[in-house]
């Protein structure tokens, strides 16, 4: 028996790494896969949520996250290797520009 | 059993987590989210969700991560370098994000009548999933094919080159 606080901490301490990948890394595929630990983090306290309040409904969101992550995650790496080809660079400080 | 389960496997996450973080080449901290992402899996597993540990062995830690370890290798992505902009946001960011994590925990912490975990109560088997998925909820598992369907022509289109013959015919087109 473990207190159900400790999944929601943990949720929340892997949104914080998240958010801080998200601002200190300087790759923009690094940075994309911070996204996704935030995602997950999330995921997980949805999960805990569904767990506390017997409804299966948190989980089918948890469902829904994933698809829509993987839907994101191949427009994005579309997205990136689009910029990769005029830019030939992934250092998101040189990729300043909206216009390709 | 399960604090064991529960430490270990959650040792393994933030683990992962922060090695993501300290890693400077890219195919290390998508091999070190996939082990969070395996983790979390058995995380799901000990709260009762069989079908979305299964699906995030599956979605997650191998079709999504296969995505990235492939577009880091097509790109030959090499080291990051560290500049004036990542000092900047480890020097206003890091503290932001401290104050955040504390709010949220403090307001977790307080939070009453949440009820201890067990390691076998309250299993969720794919046929519950189903029914509300399937039955309740049909219309928007069938919208999200759609989002699928558009993403996969997005990423096409997106990732098509510049110079291709197509591309151009139907971009000067008017």
């Amino acid at each position: 028996m473990i207190p159900l606080s400790w999944y929601l901490l943990l949720s929340a301490a892997l949104f914080s790494l998240g958010v801080i990948g998200f601002l200190i890394k300087r790759n923009l595929i690094t940075v994309f896969m911070s996204i996704e630990l935030m995602l997950n983090g999330v995921n997980l306290s949805f999960v805990t949520f569904a767990h506390q309040w017997h409804m299966v409904k948190g989980q089918i969101f948890v469902f829904f996250v994933m698809v829509v992550a993987a839907a994101e995650a191949a427009v994005g790496l579309a997205i990136i290797i689009a910029i990769f080809r005029t830019r030939s660079t992934l250092a998101v400080d040189r990729i300043d520009l909206m216009k390709l | 059993m399960h604090l064991i389960l529960f430490i270990v496997f959650a040792g393994l996450c933030l683990a992962g987590a922060i090695n993501l973080l300290l890693q400077t080449h890219p195919i290390n901290s998508a091999l070190s989210l996939v082990v969070v992402m395996s983790s979390l899996a058995v995380l799901y597993l000990m709260l009762g969700a069989e079908f979305l540990a299964a699906a995030q062995i599956i979605v997650y830690a191998g079709a999504i991560m296969v995505l990235f370890t492939f577009v880091v290798m097509l790109l030959n992505a090499g080291r990051e370098e560290r500049t004036l902009g990542s000092r900047a946001a480890k020097a206003l960011g890091l503290p932001a994000v401290a104050v955040v994590l504390s709010v949220i925990a403090t307001v977790i912490l307080k939070a009453q009548g949440l009820e201890p975990v067990a390691l076998s109560d309250n299993i969720t088997s794919t046929t519950d999933l189903s029914k509300v998925l399937f039955h309740e909820l049909l219309l928007p598992f069938e919208v999200t094919s759609v989002l699928i369907l558009i993403a996969i022509l997005g990423a096409v289109a997106l990732a098509r080159p510049a110079g291709d013959e197509h591309g151009r015919r139907t971009g000067v087109e008017k």
